[in-house]
């Protein structure tokens, strides 16, 4: 993929450190600014850094923190991280530049169940089951996702070989049936559910709480404790699929674990946070031309930058146009895509793809 | 050169022929909300587009000249059961629309999508655009233009002298309010996401009219906002509508991120009134906002001069 012997790269401990810098940049930003305005000392009063003088504000401030800010940026920066890693793992299985987490269908199961129950769950769930609709939205979309992957897979499967082209192009023959859905749903819809419906196609971390990011941080850790496993194998496979076999790797165990850690990793963030394009591309490729292509690095430093990356764009969205959010897939595209082309323009000669 | 007079003389015709034919089939020629003057020669069969205006038309006893009402038209109920379904008004179809032959059709100014507008006002059937303004002179201005365009001027009088009573009386209830509460229209809560109703829309309206302050008055329309920023802008009292009997339940909304830090959730100041009750402006809106004036302050009730006959301008 990248001509190794023409360019010399940064060593892995200066960018690793600098991720980390970042991520404790973007997070300590994230927890400093918001709509709500906590001015510095009465910030590090609250955080039980310091002492405040004024008790009342002081509980508000500490409520504000610690249910709202923190919560948010727990879940950002996870989901960040998260859906950085499943941008690695799919183009490393899938040997291709362009692939993004959605290819496995999740973005599309959860997108359709997502709709559904905006739109059809108004009309069907019954007055008994109102008071839980705020949970069911984010647990129908994960179903709707492992259910959109699980069918590709099943599609691509044959004789216990996974077939990468067909789970490729099954995964859009599957994306524009749920997008005809989506739009039969759009057409039958109000107001009201029009906006829902758009608004979390493109995402927002509005509404987190330590519920969700106890809900995620399973799918989390296991993703994370999956990188050493996923990074031996993905390495040969950038040769081919046969040349990975003769060298040793159980390439049909790779794309299954691959597929499954992805389809749950990035299942689990899109049920919370809807949407949330880009950060799969950009931020892969923007590590591939720092540390090279070996996974070894690649995967945990996608991680980092992903998870800084994300908690930079919410602290944009979610200040911006304060009191209103604006949603975080804008942000994410806006910023991410130019940026990305600009890299891209000026390594030409790097990403010989 | 002969070739060239012949074309130039049969359009010139065409352009006489099309001048005068508006002058001389009109009987009433209205201003609509849109600038544009219609003209209206026969207003038999009403195809009747927004929940207020097929609210008014049958305040006016005018029921039996609507042909068809648009999905909105919720109130009153036999509406929607009785006459043809037009769809969603946003969702419009022109051939839907000119196929059940109206004479007249009567729009909220919502109505849409813009090319269905634009081929409906194109089409020989007169289009009348009904203003939408979140104020109680709003209501009065659209009941005038519905009776002007329906020839129902006695009884359109009588209903905008019983609408202007209503908020009159109103007014003096607003009167006895001590402070006014600040109040946040949550229009859904989706996955925990909070749209709310911001500056322009028909919740702030009936906010004010019921003599209280919309928390948010930063933007306009329905947004997403955030969740500190619904703990900053600290409402007293929550409301919500609900629909189809479908309702946000009080726990549920104050027990949110950023909810669960204002004085509405601390007092469990939750109001939940009938959608297009509380956001119609239409002619039970006075009433609406009595409601809610009531529901902020126990303490303030009385009746309106509407509530002993409610088709008394029915004719």
């Amino acid at each position: 993929m990248i001509a190794r012997g023409s360019v010399t790269r940064p060593p892995l401990w200066l960018v690793f450190c600098s991720l980390l810098g970042l991520l404790f940049g973007a997070s300590l930003v994230s927890t400093m600014i918001g709509a709500a305005g906590i001015p510095l000392p009465r910030l590090a009063a609250a955080l039980g850094l310091g002492t405040a003088g004024d008790a009342v504000a002081l509980a508000r401030d500490e409520l504000v923190l610690w249910s709202i800010r923190l919560p948010r940026i727990a879940l950002g920066a996870m989901i960040g991280a998260m859906l950085a890693a499943a941008g690695v793992v799919m183009q490393g299985v899938f040997r291709n530049p362009l692939a993004d987490p959605a290819l496995v269908g999740v973005s599309s199961g959860a997108a359709l169940a997502a709709a559904l129950t905006i739109v059809a769950g108004d009309r069907f769930l019954t007055a008994g089951i109102v008071s839980v609709r705020v949970e069911i939205l984010p647990v129908a979309a994960f179903a709707g996702a492992l259910a959109a992957t699980i069918a590709l897979y099943r599609l691509a499967t044959a004789h216990g070989r996974t077939s990468i082209a067909i789970f490729l192009l099954g995964g859009i023959a599957i994306a524009a049936l749920v997008n005809a859905c989506i739009g039969l749903l759009v057409f039958v819809s109000d107001d009201r559910q029009l906006r829902d419906l758009t608004f979390w196609m493109l995402g927002s971390f509005a509404g987190a709480t330590w519920v969700k990011v106890l809900a995620v941080l399973p799918f989390f850790a296991g993703i994370l404790a999956l990188f050493p496993a996923m990074a031996r194998g993905l390495d040969p496979l950038i040769l081919g699929e046969a040349e990975a076999f003769h060298m040793g790797v159980a390439v049909e165990r790779l794309k299954r674990i691959s597929i499954a850690a992805v389809a749950l990793a990035v299942g689990a963030a899109v049920s919370v946070s809807g949407i949330i394009g880009f950060v799969g591309i950009v931020v892969p490729h923007l590590l591939r031309m720092i540390v090279g292509p070996g996974h070894r690095a690649l995967l945990p430093g996608s991680a980092l930058l992903g998870a800084a990356m994300t908690l930079a764009a919410d602290a944009i969205a979610r200040t911006l146009a304060a009191p209103a959010e604006l949603p975080i897939g804008v942000v994410t595209a806006a910023i991410g895509a130019p940026f990305f082309l600009v890299l891209l323009l000026r390594q030409r000669s790097l990403v010989a793809l | 050169m002969s070739s060239l007079a012949k074309p130039l003389i049969c359009a010139a015709a065409f352009a006489l022929a099309l001048a005068s034919a508006p002058a001389r089939s009109a009987d009433v020629t209205v201003r609509d909300a849109a600038g544009r003057s219609v003209s209206i020669r026969d207003a038999s069969r009403i195809v009747s587009i927004g929940g207020a205006v097929t609210e008014i038309l049958y305040a006016l006893g005018l029921d039996d000249r609507i042909v068809a009402v648009d999905a909105t038209s919720l109130f009153p109920p036999q509406a929607l059961r009785t006459k043809a379904n037009v769809g969603y008004l946003r969702q419009l179809s022109p051939e839907g629309v000119l196929g059940l032959a109206p004479s007249l059709v009567l729009a909220a100014e919502g109505a849409g999508p813009k090319e269905a507008i634009a081929v409906l006002e194109t089409a020989s059937v007169p289009y009348v655009r009904v203003p939408d303004r979140f104020t109680g002179e709003g209501i009065v201005e659209k009941v005038r233009l519905i009776a002007v365009a329906t020839g129902a001027m006695e009884r359109g009088d009588c209903l905008a002298a019983r609408i202007a009573a209503d908020l009159a009386a109103l007014e003096t209830l607003r009167a006895r309010i001590r402070a006014p509460v600040k109040v946040m229209f949550v229009l859904s809560l989706a996955g925990g996401r909070a749209m709310i109703a911001g500056r322009n829309t028909a919740a702030d309206g009936i906010i004010r009219l019921a003599g209280a302050q919309n928390a948010i008055s930063e933007f306009e329309g329905y947004k997403l906002v955030n969740e500190e920023a619904i703990a900053a802008a600290s409402p007293d009292v929550v409301l919500a509508m609900e629909r189809d009997g479908l309702k946000l339940g009080a726990d549920e909304v104050l027990a949110g991120p950023g909810f669960n830090l204002t004085p509405a959730a601390a007092r469990k100041a939750f109001i939940s009134m009938e959608g297009q009750y509380l956001l119609g402006f239409g002619p039970r809106t006075a009433r609406a906002a009595r409601d809610l004036v009531h529901a902020l302050d126990p303490d303030i009730a009385g009746r309106l001069p509407s509530e002993t006959d409610a088709r008394a301008c029915a004719g």
